[in-house]
């Protein structure tokens, strides 16, 4: 088994100990009779396959690096899943300074979410290009997303919080925001399941098209066409054909890698409101039930307070040193960096809130998931749509 | 203003809320709340004290946190619209074409994008505007605050009157047998937590972290460096951005930087040799670029030679310049950004009779420095009445040229032979039968082969702001770091000679860490159990949230 092998391997580990941690987790709150004691033993037993899932990971991440040469965060698949594995990361520092179970099982879940998203983009280990040959690739992105997963466990808190605190019997605006936050979540699945489904039928699509400057090129889709590229024209084409065409500013193919994803997502979604006839923060409820609110709200502006300067180091300062080496000057408006700008803009917009306003509680939650929608924005949205120099898929 | 004279005697500054030698509340609103507002620890503020003249009012605004949250989220929004569509400085468009670009590229909303400046968003002068404002809060805000606090801090009295004391979020009252013996054990264990301890008598006060109060402060300052730096740019000489295209073997003075020239020896670009797969097969892209180099001689002119003179030029050093990897000279750096490869350097041509196909010589002509004449010997010769180096087109029947750049080279020979003295005229356009408009001619110039070479493209810059930059970066990291990782834990305690005892608590943030000193320090000393006056708030939220909530933030600032 070559190295790679045992890299994939490690990674396929670890996704599963998360996943029975998850339920380890789930199981130490949920037991009828829970006794602090009967918790505290389950809680122990997924803290610690949470920790085998987490070196598990890591021995991924060190064999993947032996074998390109370079740390693994250079494409989309990478970097996701070093993401992924950073959350667990943080959420294994917060356990260890707070040891509140009920983290665990909303932690885990969302980088399980991640590291699944992260595995619908091509492994293959690619070669770097010139200006990713630098031991700041190291450096800044580490940092970076280190940065990023601290912040993102206040948004786990501030989730644990909404979902304690937010009536979902009665109507409100509150109820609504909230169980968009879980369809959101479920959408992923939905990207996933459509994405490994079309993957493992190997459906292919190939179409040529003009693109907005006027050039001719080609295109492959891997699910069913739903939207046509501009001016496409079948060069081989399976089942089905574009339904609509699209003008030449949009990208049909990630536009109809969306809508399947919604469509897969919504279905899914109905699916558990059918099962359950509930929704899906009501499901959740139970688990939250018992939780200190205020412990919550502490942890997730701790994590925040923790964050917040590993992401500037990262994603802001090492981010410029790089950059005045590589691309001669420290800061260019590429829209990458802006959007680092935005999320270290609202971190402290957060922050100025809580200590001089004291939005604390409720207000502290839902900017909390608002700040991780942001991080979320600026790794799947710049990377895929708006275009720059940190599209890792591009030249 | 008059002072306000507290129930101990003190007189405190107008404005104070917190008496700054006993802590009594000042102000009615103190005097009614159940735990009072710990921020800048009750010392006078001027932005909450004085509104009246022109200045105040202007200095209200900026220092106020509202406002500066809102500057903050307005950046943050408009920064976001820059990103709608790339910025001017990323379209592929000459200049001048660029609002053509937008409205082509994206229609009615690109022209309305670039119309409305957007497309330039970072440089307008709104942005700018936006920018200052937010350093002036910065400014302002900070010195509002943060002196005020630095006095009361320095200024602590130990001794702390019972109305202060109650009204913290921690507080613990009951009755001890033997007082000494309780405060000796509380300082012991709160010096063992690492703890400044002060006594006054009866009374305690256990400090820790302090300076962790400053941290904000620190940050802005670091911030304000930050900005200046950025400013002092617009300084002339701070600052070169200059361009250089050279090609192989060429030695050019390198523009900002006087007395320096530059050879580009060779230009080298690598590739990958990997099979395409995954996302790089889908874009189409065939090969993954591996190095990006140009190995360069640079050289200096000795002091006091004329501008021009390139005969004497010493040898700095060779380098090769790679992307990441710059060439570093006198805080100059040259920056491998771009290159063009097979640039035509030389063409050779063979004057030939059209019947016989007999050559009667060849002209070898430099493009970037054609000579006017070449002569081919027996009689024969070849003058160049026009070159055009990037042949566009005729315009009123004269060859016109797109650039400078040889990328399509066309000449008007006129050649001459012993058989035609006269000479005849033809028009050569590389790929391209020659036009002859001035008749059918017997002789024509036949393409024989043709020389290359790589041109390579620097950035020269100077940025002497980095320093600046640096060191504001350094200190915003310390201050953040200072204010993040650690926070200010006070822990008052006051035991009369009868046995009564009182003592409060207060943390400007993470209540978690001081309440485990707390149970540490209670179980050591014996102390009554203390109760944390915010704790049941949560539950009555729902209906009636207490003011004090509302009130009560983490008190950093």
């Amino acid at each position: 088994m070559s190295l790679i092998d045992i890299s994939g391997n490690l990674l396929f580990v670890a996704f599963i100990a998360y996943l029975v941690a998850t339920l380890f987790f789930g199981g130490s709150i949920k037991q009828s009779n829970a006794t602090g004691k009967n918790t505290d033993k389950w809680g122990k037993l997924a803290i610690a396959i949470t920790i085998i899932g987490f070196l598990s990971q890591l021995g991924y991440f060190i064999t993947r690096w032996i074998h390109t040469g370079h740390a693994p965060v250079s494409n989309m698949f990478e970097f996701t899943t070093a993401f992924g594995m950073f959350i667990v990361a943080a959420f294994i520092l917060i356990y260890f300074i707070y040891r509140m179970t009920v983290l665990g099982l909303v932690a885990l879940p969302v980088a399980l979410l991640i590291i699944a998203y992260a595995a619908m983009f091509p492994n293959e280990v690619s070669p770097l290009v010139p200006s990713l040959q630098s031991h700041w690739l190291t450096i800044h992105v580490i940092t970076a997303a280190l940065g990023q997963s601290i912040l993102a466990i206040s948004a786990v808190a501030g989730l644990i919080y909404l979902l304690k605190v937010v009536d979902v019997t009665k109507p409100t605006k509150e109820r609504f925001w909230l169980e968009t936050v879980m369809f959101c979540l479920v959408v992923v699945v939905g990207f996933v399941i459509a994405t490994s489904t079309f993957n493992a039928m190997d459906y292919e699509s190939k179409y040529s098209y003009v693109d907005k400057e006027g050039t001719e090129r080609q295109i492959t889709y891997n699910m069913p066409p739903i939207f046509g590229m501009n001016e496409f024209k079948a060069i081989e084409e399976q089942g089905m054909s574009p339904i609509v065409e699209m003008p030449s500013l949009i990208n049909a193919k990630k536009l109809t890698t969306v809508v399947w994803s919604l469509l897969v997502g919504s279905i899914l979604y109905l699916l558990i409101r059918l099962i359950a006839r509930r929704r899906i923060s009501a499901i959740f409820q139970p688990f939250v039930k018992r939780v200190n609110l205020q412990l919550v709200d502490e942890i997730g502006y701790r994590s925040v307070l923790i964050g917040f300067p590993v992401f500037t180091l990262g994603a802001l300062i090492f981010a410029m040193i790089w950059a005045q080496i590589a691309w001669s000057r420290f800061w260019g408006w590429d829209p990458k960096e802006v959007w680092a700008l935005i999320t270290w803009l609202f971190y402290a917009a957060f922050l100025h809130l809580r200590l001089s306003k004291g939005w604390e509680g409720k207000k502290s939650a839902w900017l909390a998931l608002i700040g991780f929608g942001i991080i979320l924005f600026n790794l799947i949205a710049v990377n895929l749509i708006l275009a720059g120099l940190h599209s890792y898929a591009s030249n | 203003m008059e002072n306000i004279i507290c129930a101990c005697g003190h007189s405190n500054p107008y404005g104070t809320k917190l008496c700054e030698k006993c802590g009594r509340p000042l102000t009615e609103e103190g005097k009614q709340t159940k735990v009072v507002d710990m921020r800048y620890d009750g010392s006078a503020i001027r932005s909450k004290t004085y509104n009246k003249t022109f200045i105040d009012k202007i200095w209200n605004f900026f220092s106020s946190v509202k406002v500066g949250i809102a500057l903050i989220i307005i950046t943050l929004v408009a920064a976001s619209i820059g990103t709608i569509l790339p910025q001017e400085i990323y379209v592929n468009a000459p200049d001048a074409g660029k609002a053509e670009y937008y409205e082509k590229v994206y229609g009615w909303f690109g022209k309305l994008y670039n119309y409305l400046g957007l497309s330039d968003l970072y440089s307008t002068w709104w942005f700018q505007i936006l920018v200052g404002m937010l350093a002036i809060s910065i400014i302002v805000a900070s010195l509002d605050r943060g002196i005020p606090l630095h006095k009361s801090l320095k200024n602590q009295r130990v001794k702390r009157h019972e109305s202060f004391l109650k009204r913290q979020r921690i507080i613990a009252e009951g009755q001890v047998s033997n007082p000494e013996e309780t405060l000796e054990k509380v300082q012991q264990k709160m010096t063992d937590l690492k703890y400044n301890v002060r006594r006054d008598g009866s009374a305690l006060l256990a400090e820790r972290g302090r300076f962790s109060r400053y941290g904000p402060y620190i940050n802005h300052v670091g911030l304000i460096i930050f900005l200046t730096g950025v400013m002092i740019r617009l300084v002339p000489g701070f600052y070169v951005d200059e361009s250089i295209w050279i090609r192989e073997g060429e030695t050019r003075a390198i523009p900002g930087m006087e007395g320096y020239f530059i050879k580009n020896n060779k230009f080298i670009l690598e590739t990958h040799n990997n099979k395409p797969q995954g996302e790089q097969e889908a874009q189409g892209v065939n090969v993954v670029a591996k190095n990006f180099q140009t190995d360069v001689t640079l050289y200096k002119q000795p002091e006091g030679s004329l501008p021009g003179d390139l005969d004497n030029l010493e040898k700095v050093r060779d380098y090769s310049i790679r992307v990441n990897h710059p060439l570093k000279e006198e805080g100059f750096a040259l920056y491998q950004m771009n290159y063009r490869l097979n640039e035509l350097k030389q063409m050779n041509f063979d004057l030939v009779n059209k019947e016989t196909g007999e050559s009667l010589g060849k002209a070898e002509i430099d493009l970037t420095n054609p000579k006017k004449e070449y002569d081919l010997g027996k009689g024969s010769s070849v003058q160049i009445l026009v070159y055009t180096p990037d042949f566009s087109g005729f315009e009123n029947g004269e060859p016109q040229t797109k650039t400078s750049i040889p990328n399509n080279p066309a000449f008007l020979f006129k050649m001459k032979t012993p058989e035609t003295p006269e000479g005849e005229v033809s028009f050569v356009e590389i790929m391209k039968p020659p036009l002859e408009p001035l008749g059918e001619n017997k002789y024509r110039m036949k393409f024989a082969s043709a020389d290359t070479r790589n041109t390579a493209n620097f950035t020269i810059r100077k940025d002497s702001t980095i320093p600046i930059l640096f060191v504001g970066g350094i200190i915003f990291m310390i201050g953040v770091a200072i204010g993040s990782y650690w926070n200010h834990r006070r822990l008052w305690l006051q035991v009369d000679p009868d046995g009564k005892l009182i003592m409060a608590a207060h943390v400007n943030k993470n209540m978690f860490s001081m309440k485990k000193d707390l149970d540490a320090v209670s179980s050591f000393a014996d102390l009554p159990p203390y109760i944390d006056q915010l704790e049941k708030s949560e539950d009555v939220e729902k209906s009636t949230k207490p003011a004090i909530t509302k009130k009560e933030g983490d008190n950093t600032l």
